[in-house]
């Protein structure tokens, strides 16, 4: 049996060893994170300190965001870490267009896209209701990928601080045209930000060539830890600052820097881009055969998001006359472990806000379950959903007669 | 048995999960968010709809070590449940919502989706026992500890759910179910029970209903009388009225006698509520509906009644033709209103429940 490059199943704490089909929720780190964490994990030295521990740690944050921006294509001094992709997300939203609106006057127009994730919806809806920003979200089609003509004609209405639009959906792994977004923007002179939290080492990501202003990426979608993430930022945009201190990190962001994440987290990305094609066609692969399986077993479920322009590891489906939580439970009885889309904090399946985008009706969103593959993944764990599917659903659906 | 334990959040439903759990049972934790946004029914206070108490209820099954999962019955809850109970105090009744969540969701909704998901039954933190009988059908008993026994909400329950439900407290007194919650490392040990209608913020019955009912209100004020029909005072609303109400009526001049009053009658087209002395409230026999049965349906039993959840047991005569049950008290009991729950025991057994739809008083 093929495993992924990284071949760390044998770090996967042994719970009777699940069918983990979680990835875009988080994946297991890889044996390098987890080497280049723990090496530093018992050095002292603050890397803001002058002394030779400090220095020694600093060495290694400034090597580590060498890395990133090697793997990532951008200056080293162009990445910001921070502590995860919605931190990230926070800081770009709320950093550039606070900064536009010195240039451009109160309240001017913020476009991002409907289907987003709640970490830039949340701060999108917080500057709506502070009358900070005018927010517009561009509508998607039947697959989430975005209006470009909405895009164009919102640009062209009136001054616009930002734009923010994913680079691939959380929920039902559609890929945004990002070159044309960052195309029609530069047109009005108008930067961009993206999301790309679940892109980093599941699709080719160039910042440079992407021609993108600032992106999120985050450590534990990758295979590093947990806590750490970075917004890549053009050295020439100025952003606001959101936590206050230290100004560590180009006075953008304060905190004492987590020097042994920080290496861990650049070991990751640095191996998953590596193995960005590879990883790509295994899992795409083991994706196909899991989409096909579950579809012979199931032959009404819907297979939601574009069937082509998609994650490697991403397949979302909606099981009529189901409800997706019910699924899940079923399933993790099982030990199949999967997700029905974003929870809000009491634990509650909401439905989703991307089907909903997707012109999806609320019961097919309740329906919904998200399957997604990542680097420690198997054909056995493919054969292992693909088994229990069939029963699986016909138990919701009697549940919910 | 595979068994749903619905946590609430609270003690009593932690220790009976952890109860069932220990008797052998293959038991998953749920608990019900009966609110989508929990904020909008209550926010702050102790009930069964907060983010705190689903986080207690997580953690408790985490000490005991099964599953759980937050099931969504928002939609069901808010419709039979917080809809009746708008509805009835709307037409001048007094309801337990309390009962209808038993009727309804833990013991319907829950129960059924549980039963189609592959588990044998529900397991609950309520005070009532169940036995076998001889003629081999279940029957629901008064828990031990008296002053926790909660068999009164259970009175909805026919024998199809006593026949999937547990109630792991009921041979225990509440102080035992609070040590053992301590032994088991549970954090809500210490946790103060809830006593108010989980939806309803600080008890406000009167407030809630303003706000919610809104242009559904039969009246936003009218005449409070005496039963001569003389003008004694306004009110803002009948629903914020129960009969046998004696606080809050508002009334500037004292009775002739001096004696307290209390609401007599509620009438919501007119808007009028009509005040007495107590001995007006005495209630000799009373008529309900919509009767539910335990196990078989009895034709005439002397027994007796509980009127309210933690009223006394009143010795009585019941009565039942088809749909209609009479109830004939031994000796009076005060302040029954309409809408409340008449549940008839024979003996520490459940015979059954019914809502009262009128109560007959001595003429004036």
């Amino acid at each position: 049996m093929r495993v992924g490059w990284a071949a760390s199943r044998t770090l996967v704490p042994d719970m009777s060893d699940p069918v983990y089909l979680d990835h875009a929720a988080t994946t297991p780190m890889v044996p390098a994170a987890v080497e280049a964490l723990t090496k530093h994990l018992l050095e002292v030295g603050n890397p803001s300190s002058l002394h030779a521990s400090g220095r020694h740690a600093r060495r290694v944050v400034e090597e580590s965001r060498e890395t990133i921006a090697q793997a990532l294509n951008c200056r080293p001094g162009e990445v910001v870490f921070t502590s995860g992709g919605t931190e990230a997300d926070n800081l770009a939203i709320k950093g550039l267009h606070w900064s536009r609106v010195a240039e451009l006057g109160p309240a001017p127009r913020l476009i991002s896209s409907s289907v987003e994730h709640h970490a830039v919806l949340d701060p999108l809806d917080w500057l709506a209701e502070g009358e900070e920003a005018e927010v517009r979200l561009l509508a998607v089609d039947a697959t989430g990928r975005v209006d470009l003509d909405e895009l164009a004609r919102l640009l062209a209405e009136r001054p616009v601080s930002m734009v923010s639009v994913m680079w691939a959906n959380n929920e039902v792994g559609t890929l945004q045209p990002i070159e044309e977004v960052v195309a029609l923007a530069a047109e009005h002179g108008v930067p961009v930000h993206t999301d790309a939290v679940q892109a980093v080492g599941a699709v080719p990501v160039d910042f440079a060539h992407s021609g993108v202003d600032a992106l999120t990426l985050t450590g534990h979608k990758v295979g590093g830890p947990y806590g750490v993430g970075a917004l890549v930022v053009r050295r020439e945009l100025e952003l606001t600052p959101l936590v206050h201190g230290g100004g560590q990190e180009r006075d953008i962001r304060s905190g004492t820097l987590d020097t042994p994440a920080i290496a861990g987290f650049a070991a990751a990305v640095e191996l998953a881009v590596k193995h960005q094609a590879d990883h790509a066609a295994r899992v795409s692969a083991l994706r196909d055969e899991l989409v096909r399986g579950v579809l012979a077993v199931v032959p009404d479920a819907v297979l939601n998001g574009d069937p082509v322009r998609r994650l490697p590891g991403n397949a979302h489906f909606s099981f009529p006359g189901c409800e997706g939580d019910s699924l899940l439970m079923l399933l993790d009885a099982r030990g199949i472990e999967c997700s029905t889309g974003s929870a809000c904090s009491a634990g509650v399946p909401q439905a989703s806000h991307v089907l909903l985008a997707m012109g999806r009706s609320e019961a097919d969103a309740r329906s919904s379950l998200r399957f997604s593959l990542g680097h420690s993944s198997t054909a056995a764990d493919v054969a292992a959903l693909v088994e229990a599917i069939g029963p699986c659903v016909e138990r919701a659906r009697a549940a919910k007669a | 048995m595979k068994v749903l334990a619905a946590m609430s959040g609270g003690v009593d439903s932690a220790v009976a999960a952890a109860r069932a759990a220990e008797a052998g049972h293959d038991v998953t934790g749920i608990h019900l968010a009966l609110s989508r946004n929990p904020a909008s029914y209550r926010s702050g206070a102790r009930g069964c709809c907060t983010i705190e108490d689903s986080n207690d209820a997580r953690r408790a099954a985490d000490v005991i070590g099964i599953p759980f999962y937050v099931w969504d019955l928002s939609e069901r809850f808010h419709a039979d449940v917080v809809e009746d109970f708008m509805d009835e105090y709307a037409a001048g009744r007094t309801p337990n919502p309390c009962l209808r969540c038993n009727e309804k969701i833990k013991f319907a909704a829950v129960l059924e989706r549980g039963l189609a998901l592959g588990f044998d039954a529900v397991a609950t933190g309520h005070y009532a026992q169940l036995r076998t009988g001889s003629d081999g059908l279940i029957e629901l008993h008064r828990a031990v500890d008296g002053g926790k026994d909660q068999s009164y909400v259970l009175g909805v329950l026919d024998q199809q759910q006593l026949a999937h439900s547990l109630f792991p407290l009921g041979d225990t007194p509440k102080p035992e179910v609070r040590a053992e919650a301590a032994r088991r490392g549970l954090l809500v040990a210490d946790k103060p029970d809830s006593h108010d209608i989980c939806f309803v913020a600080d008890g406000d019955n009167a407030g809630w209903l303003r706000e919610k009912l809104g242009e559904r209100a039969p009246n936003h004020g009218g005449a409070i009388v005496d039963e001569a029909g003389v003008e004694l005072g306004r009110h803002d609303g009948t629903y914020a009225y129960t009969i046998g109400q004696r606080k809050g009526l508002r009334i500037g001049t004292p009775a002739p006698d001096g004696e307290p009053r209390f609401v007599l009658d509620i009438e919501p087209v007119s808007g009028t509520v009509t005040v007495g002395p107590r001995d007006r409230l005495a209630v000799h026999r009373l008529r309900g509906i919509k009767p539910r049965w335990c196990g078989t349906v009895p034709t005439r039993l002397a027994g007796s009644v509980q009127l309210r959840a933690h009223g006394e047991e009143l010795p009585a005569t019941v009565t039942v033709d088809g749909d209609q049950v009479e109830v004939e008290l031994h000796a009076p009991a005060y302040g029954i209103a309409p809408g409340q729950a008449a549940v008839v025991y024979d003996g520490t057994r459940v015979v059954g429940s019914a809502t009262i739809a009128a109560t007959e008083r001595e003429p004036a």
